[in-house]
């Protein structure tokens, strides 16, 4: 049941994208995101869904030959992201994105947190360390890295990496935040951590989810978005779409009739 | 099992059947091969012994006559001359004044090319330069050599009135230029090689290309880099004939790539145009100088293996 | 709506100052990323430029001398006349030995240290010298040479000893292309034949050999072009700088057929013959120096250039 007062932080209206090649990967997709609650999205892997995610920061634009159409509008400004006149960078900076693998740069942990700082000219030190430790701990990496800030980034086991990736995603104060299957290369313990850390970190800011793991939606989610071969099949709030989906199809790939 | 079968067939011959002598045949052969293939791997152990061996040996012979001391303190350089010298530091001043001069040239522009091509040029443009660059490489050395003589030398000598016919300055500039190719092409593997993953992590941060390739990239793949960069010094320390064509020939203990100075390469290369007897200091002090230049780019070897080893990559 | 729009409008107006600061950072910064490509261009430009000029004017400088005679002269006091035959038959010749003493060694160095060699410290070490050996400097082959072959063995300043010593220069860049070109064969394939009962060797000659043959061919192509423009070992080992006569044909019409005298023959070759007349005072001979440059120049590019080309055809054509 989606509350028609929740206000929207973003959404795509009769979004296509074409992988270069011509590959119809999203086909006429409408979606709100919901500010302040973490959207879910589903499906059989080929689905679109990373795809769809990837539109939020224009990663696609990292390479040739691939074309938008339809829009994705931000609120409160009402930007369409995926106009011409939109830098992608702009777009990045208000919208920053958790990768499958943990993919920490090859820098100290203290510099992986303050990259999008430096990116954006920040230079201050007693700034920088603020919003290092701030980040650290709204990543819950605070206490097992405080005391080996300048250690390399690769040092830290997986799980630590990818809460290091939230925290360098977290340090500029994105708007919304994109989660690219983020457990996928994880353990139960450290999917956990993370996915208890979502929860804490829809407080402050707007979240999307891709996941290959139905559980994992149902854990975490408020909405839910279930995909199949670049369409938008069902899109209701988590609880309706895993106790009564309205259509067969998402039915059956929740039963695990297929998929 | 074995015994099993031996026993069911009752009219087993003793001597090795004609398959089980095929097998033992073939194995032989097998070993064989395996042997003379291996002789071909040793060449290689066997020729940097030699390398070795044969500059010891000869640089032994020299040392009976030069003391160690004197050959490097003596500031000066006349092995073939009445009064003789056996002072290898002009050599080594050479040797290092035009590397110099070369590596100031192709580092920074062999790097800077090298990020271009690997960070901002189109995947078109890199097909077409990556194999030029190649072509670049592959041009010999003498060609160089022309060309600083009579190309560049008459045009810095427009620049710089003062400037010898034979000087360091232009023999270095073009070494530099012959080195970017090869820098810009071995920095581009190892930058191409750092996977997307890193670069999507930059620029999901907002980041632009200029910064993706400065703060994320070119970190990742340095020890890449500094394998380029060392084999670079590498091959300006050991160039023969850029300076022996133009930088001239005179050994002479200076830093300013302005003057004229004999390199290591160059002195070997002077000395056995001439007809020098076998076991003449002469001949022996070729070999001297050899070792130097050898444990020249040995050490070079050795720091940038270090640094590769610092700062090896984690992907 | 109107409310809701009335309560925003203070958070709307944060949200767009915001922008507006934003893109103006961004404008600044992406001007860093058109500054260097415009850097980047020139420097590879520089590269690519200097091949051109330095082509250009070797054409320029040498183009007197474009004629059949220059190719079928001997050297001369007169420049005008003076010719390259003994120096490109001269590079023919070692070419070739390079060529016969290079390539079986550094195939079989190749298919050795990839296919029977025990991941040990015994391969570590053949591999630590390969790796050395492509760094070292060609005047120390040189050196070695004059040593070794020259004196030790007592050939001679020969045709023999230069072919040798250029083919243990380019014997790493064969190990090298040859086990890389070996590598890209996948396991798979070895399995297939292993399970059909073949031998190791059956393995190696019918199938690792056979698949990794134009990988091989690119390298040594790459290696005899480097070998064809190397002049500072052939001066080492104590090149003739004039030499006004051939040697004696490999091939005569009399039984045996073969004749293997030219082996020991003096020798000289391109390069050789263009560091000569460069070293030269007289102008005149310049002009010969930079006809010779410009011939080395293109047989090295055709080399070199069909190589790529072929590795290039090669990557395309890979199935697996």
């Amino acid at each position: 049941m989606i509350t028609p007062t929740t206000p929207i932080k973003a959404e795509s209206r009769d979004l296509n994208f074409f992988y270069n090649g011509g590959n119809h990967a999203l086909k006429s997709v409408n979606m709100p995101l919901y500010e302040n609650k973490i959207t879910a999205l589903i499906g059989p892997s080929g689905c679109g869904k990373s795809t769809f995610l990837r539109c939020f920061n224009r990663m696609h634009d990292l390479y040739p030959g691939n074309k938008y159409q339809g829009q994705i509008v931000m609120h409160p400004d009402n930007t369409n992201i995926l106009e011409h006149g939109v830098d992608p960078i702009e777009v990045r900076m208000r919208i920053s994105m958790v990768f499958q693998k943990p993919n920490p740069f090859p820098k100290s942990i203290y510099e992986n947190v303050a990259y999008g700082l430096r990116v954006r000219g920040e230079s201050n030190k007693r700034m920088l360390d603020d919003k290092v430790e701030e980040a650290l701990k709204g990543a819950a990496l605070w206490n097992e890295a405080k005391d080996r800030l300048q250690d390399l980034a690769f040092n830290l086991s997986g799980g630590q990496q990818q809460r290091l990736c939230i925290a360098r995603a977290l340090a500029t104060d994105p708007e919304i935040m994109l989660f690219d299957e983020p457990t996928s290369a994880l353990d139960p313990i450290a999917t956990a951590n993370i996915e208890e850390l979502m929860s804490e970190l829809k407080q402050k800011l707007t979240i999307l989810v891709v996941t290959h793991n139905m559980q994992q939606a149902a854990r975490v989610s408020d909405y839910t978005a279930y995909m199949y071969l670049g369409e938008l099949m069902e899109y209701d709030d988590t609880n309706t779409i895993f106790t009564r989906p309205s259509r067969k199809e998402t039915e059956d790939y929740i039963t695990g009739k297929f998929g | 099992m074995n015994t099993a079968t031996t026993m069911l067939t009752p009219s087993i011959d003793l001597t090795i059947s004609p398959r089980l002598a095929k097998n033992v045949r073939r194995n032989i052969k097998e070993r064989i091969i395996e042997f003379i293939l291996m002789l071909a791997a040793l060449s290689a152990v066997a020729t940097t012994l030699s390398i070795v061996g044969v500059l010891l040996y000869e640089s032994l012979s020299f040392f009976k006559t030069v003391s160690v001391v004197d050959f490097f303190t003596d500031t000066q350089w006349t092995p073939l001359f009445e009064d003789a010298h056996y002072g290898i530091m002009p050599l080594v001043s050479g040797t290092l004044t035009t590397s110099a001069v070369a590596l100031a040239l192709a580092i920074p522009v062999g790097t800077i090319a090298a990020i271009y091509l690997s960070e901002f040029a189109s995947h078109k443009t890199r097909e077409i330069v990556k194999p030029i660059l190649e072509l670049l490489v592959g041009v010999p050395t003498i060609v160089f050599g022309y060309f600083a003589l009579l190309f560049l030398t008459p045009i810095l000598q427009k620049i710089f009135p003062d400037l010898p016919g034979f000087n360091m300055l232009s023999a270095g500039l073009v070494m530099g230029i012959m080195i970017v190719p090869y820098i810009a092409s071995v920095a581009e593997d190892a930058m191409r090689a750092v996977p997307m993953s890193m670069r999507e992590g930059s620029y999901a941060m907002g980041a632009t290309r200029f910064q993706t390739a400065v703060r994320v990239v070119t970190p990742a793949a340095i020890s890449g880099i500094v394998a380029a960069y060392i084999l670079g010094i590498s091959r300006a320390v050991g160039e023969t004939m850029v300076v022996a064509v133009a930088a001239g020939l005179e050994p002479k203990l200076s830093f300013n790539p302005t003057e004229s100075a004999a390199t290591i390469t160059s002195y070997i290369v002077q000395v056995t145009q001439g007809d020098l007897p076998h076991g003449s200091i002469g001949y022996q002090s070729i070999f001297a100088a050899g070792l130097v230049l050898m444990a020249m780019t040995l050490c070079f070897n050795v720091i940038g293996h270090l640094i590769r080893k610092k700062y090896r990559e984690h992907y | 709506m109107t409310t809701d729009a009335l309560s925003e409008s203070p958070k709307q107006a944060s949200v767009l100052k915001n922008l507006d600061a934003v893109r103006a950072m961004i404008k600044r910064h992406k001007l860093n990323d058109y500054i260097f490509s415009a850097i980047g261009l020139l420097a590879l430009m520089l590269a690519l430029l200097t091949l051109i000029t330095l082509f250009t004017d070797l054409v320029i400088d040498g183009h007197e001398r474009f004629n059949l005679d220059f190719l079928s002269n001997f050297p001369s006091r007169r420049a005008v006349n003076a010719g390259i035959l003994s120096a490109w038959v001269g590079s023919a010749l070692i070419m070739l030995i390079t060529f016969i003493t290079a390539v079986p060694m550094g195939v079989a160095a190749g298919l050795y240290l990839e296919e029977y060699a025990p991941k040990n410290w015994f391969s570590d070490l053949i591999e630590i010298n390969v790796t050395n050996l492509a760094g070292v400097p060609s005047i120390i082959y040189g050196l070695l040479a004059l040593s070794l072959f020259v004196y030790i063995f007592g050939l001679g300043s020969s045709i023999l000893t230069a072919g040798l010593t250029l083919g243990l220069l380019i014997l790493p860049i064969v190990i090298v292309s040859t086990r890389e070109s070996i590598r890209a064969i996948p396991a798979a394939i070895r399995e297939a034949a292993y399970a059909v009962g073949a031998t190791k060797w059956q393995v190696v000659y019918d199938h690792v050999l056979k698949y990794s043959y134009g990988g091989i061919l690119t390298g040594v192509i790459i290696g005899m072009a480097r070998a064809l423009g190397e002049t500072a070992p052939l001066v080492t080992i104590g090149a003739a700088t004039y030499i006004a006569y051939l040697p004696t044909s490999p091939i005569s019409s009399t039984p045996p057929f073969l004749n293997f005298e030219w082996l020991s023959s003096d020798f000289t070759a391109m390069p050789i013959q263009m560091f000569n007349w460069l070293s030269r005072p007289d102008h005149a001979f310049h002009i010969n120096a930079a006809a010779t440059g410009a011939l080395i120049i293109v047989v090295t590019l055709l080399m070199n250039g069909t190589a790529i080309y072929l590795r290039y055809k090669i990557r395309k054509n890979i199935k697996w």
